[in-house]
């Protein structure tokens, strides 16, 4: 509760907080996942759960990109990075996630040439100014980063810049939101949406859950008053056994989303028949590639890429903590083999992934007041 | 990456109608308004940026709610790291650092 006073209107988040308790029904168990991984991260750093009922439940589902990625991609991007005048660009999220033989870090410190770039089109700014080697641009992230790599693309094939390409892993949220409902070990009353993939592409895709699926969703923004709005808006609607999609972060996201933003991946990509994800295993069209108009760019179509498959680390159990079913906490290397500044497991890597803010804000707090006492 | 950073725009590049120089806490960079096309932003406006894009359009008080999100989430710092990676270079016209960001009227 520590963090109240920081919030913007702490009264009304008390208030909210209060109207939770009011709505939530003493007699039920309620299970809310919150898919993006950026809720994730403000739920833990803001201490939410202490202003809800033991009865309301909140479950970090598989929206943190990095996490999801099997190491098996990693791997083959960086197999491709070991070639002869290669320049291996990604964002600095991705730079210490491991790979079988190590982490893009860790091949840049063995020598090659590894750059962070903030943006793709930065990728293609190396690629114009280093004529001779050829610039991959390994790419990664949900809705929210992949019209950006799209634009990319389209620029890059008007320039004709033959020494650029993409290595595409980005994911589509819905076909993962529907994995995880098709889970039999899973049960779900309704979802806080993901707010940034939503400026992209609006409220409707979600409609199928609410009328199919029966499961309210909110789209919510990350401050702290966003989220326990959403979660009011939510038990409003199963209080009253209804299902629908509303949205919360008005002020951001559009019903619509972004049409430009959606016209430039449906020019650059189209969906992949199955892509796998770590913890949640091969889901159908669930990942963008890019179309054969512009193979050249394409990393996978004009290089030989090995198509690695790695299994995670038996005793880490990444896919069960992604799917809700165990906390991380649970997980046998949790906070001993397995922590942020050693990660084993993927969910421990990026301050997004729900271990490693459940070890940044949980794990460490009894720790910090043990400290505080002595 | 999955930063949405709030920014105003400053000035449209008068060589490429699809990028301007965006002002984020006194850190100036160029910013891609290619997603933004249908209705682009003009100086004055202020965005919420991701990995080098215009995202949307949002108010003020929303670009100020956001940097303070950002504060308290503990992710300012990684946010002004991103801004000032954009374009691969360090501009001149930077303000000094701020130990805690806040947004400039």
């Amino acid at each position: 509760m520590k963090f109240v006073d920081e919030f913007r209107s702490p009264r009304l988040i008390s208030r909210t907080g209060e109207e939770i308790r009011r709505l939530a029904d003493p007699n039920r168990h309620y299970r809310i996942m919150e898919v993006c991984g950026g809720h994730t991260h403000a739920i833990y750093r803001f201490g939410l759960k202490d202003l809800l009922p033991s009865n309301v439940e909140l479950i970090h589902g598989p929206g943190c990109p990095v996490c999801v990625l099997p190491m098996g991609r990693i791997d083959d991007g960086l197999s491709l990075a070991a070639e002869p005048n290669f320049i291996f660009a990604a964002f600095g999220d991705m730079m210490r996630v491991p790979g079988t033989h190590g982490s893009p870090l860790e091949y840049k410190a063995r020598g090659m040439d590894v750059r962070i770039v903030y943006s793709p089109t930065d990728a293609l700014k190396l690629a114009r100014s280093n004529p001779e080697k050829h610039v991959m641009f390994f790419a990664i992230g949900f809705e929210t980063t992949a019209p950006s790599t799209a634009l990319t693309l389209v620029r890059a094939k008007a320039e004709g810049l033959r020494n650029f390409s993409v290595f595409c892993n980005h994911v589509t949220i819905i076909p993962a939101i529907r994995a995880i409902l098709d889970s039999p070990d899973m049960r779900l009353d309704g979802f806080v949406g993901p707010g940034h993939v939503s400026t992209v592409i609006g409220c409707r895709p979600y409609d199928w859950i609410a009328k199919d699926e029966g499961k309210p969703v909110v789209v919510s923004g990350f401050e702290p008053l966003d989220i326990l709005q959403s979660i009011v808006m939510l038990l409003r609607q199963l209080r009253k056994g209804e299902a629908k999609v509303e949205n919360q972060y008005k002020r951001v996201v559009p019903w619509e989303g972004n049409r430009a933003a959606l016209r430039a991946m449906a020019e650059v990509f189209e969906l992949r028949p199955y892509f796998e994800w770590r913890g949640l295993g091969f889901i159908s069209q669930s990942a963008l590639k890019i179309r054969a108009s512009y193979a050249a760019w394409d990393s996978e179509q004009r290089f030989s890429v090995p198509g690695v498959r790695v299994t995670d680390p038996k005793a880490a159990q990444c896919g069960e903590v992604l799917k809700g079913v165990l906390k991380p906490a649970q997980c046998k290397l949790f906070g001993r083999e397995c922590t942020p500044e050693q990660p084993v497991g993927a969910l421990m890597v990026s301050s997004e992934g729900s271990c490693a803010a459940y070890f940044n804000y949980e794990h460490r707090k009894p720790i910090a007041i043990a400290a505080a006492a002595n | 990456m999955c930063l949405a950073i709030p920014g105003k725009v400053i000035e449209l590049d008068s060589q490429n109608a699809l990028q301007a120089i965006v002002d984020v806490v006194g850190v100036r960079r160029k910013v891609d308004l290619g997603l933004l096309q249908d209705a682009p932003p003009v100086p004055g406006d202020w965005v919420l940026i991701h990995v080098g894009f215009a995202m949307s359009k949002i108010s003020e008080a929303d670009a100020a709610d956001q940097m303070r999100t950002l504060t308290m989430l503990g992710e300012a710092e990684a946010a002004m790291q991103e801004v000032r990676g954009y374009g691969l270079e360090n501009k001149q016209n930077e303000q000094q650092d701020q130990s805690v960001p806040r947004l400039k009227q």
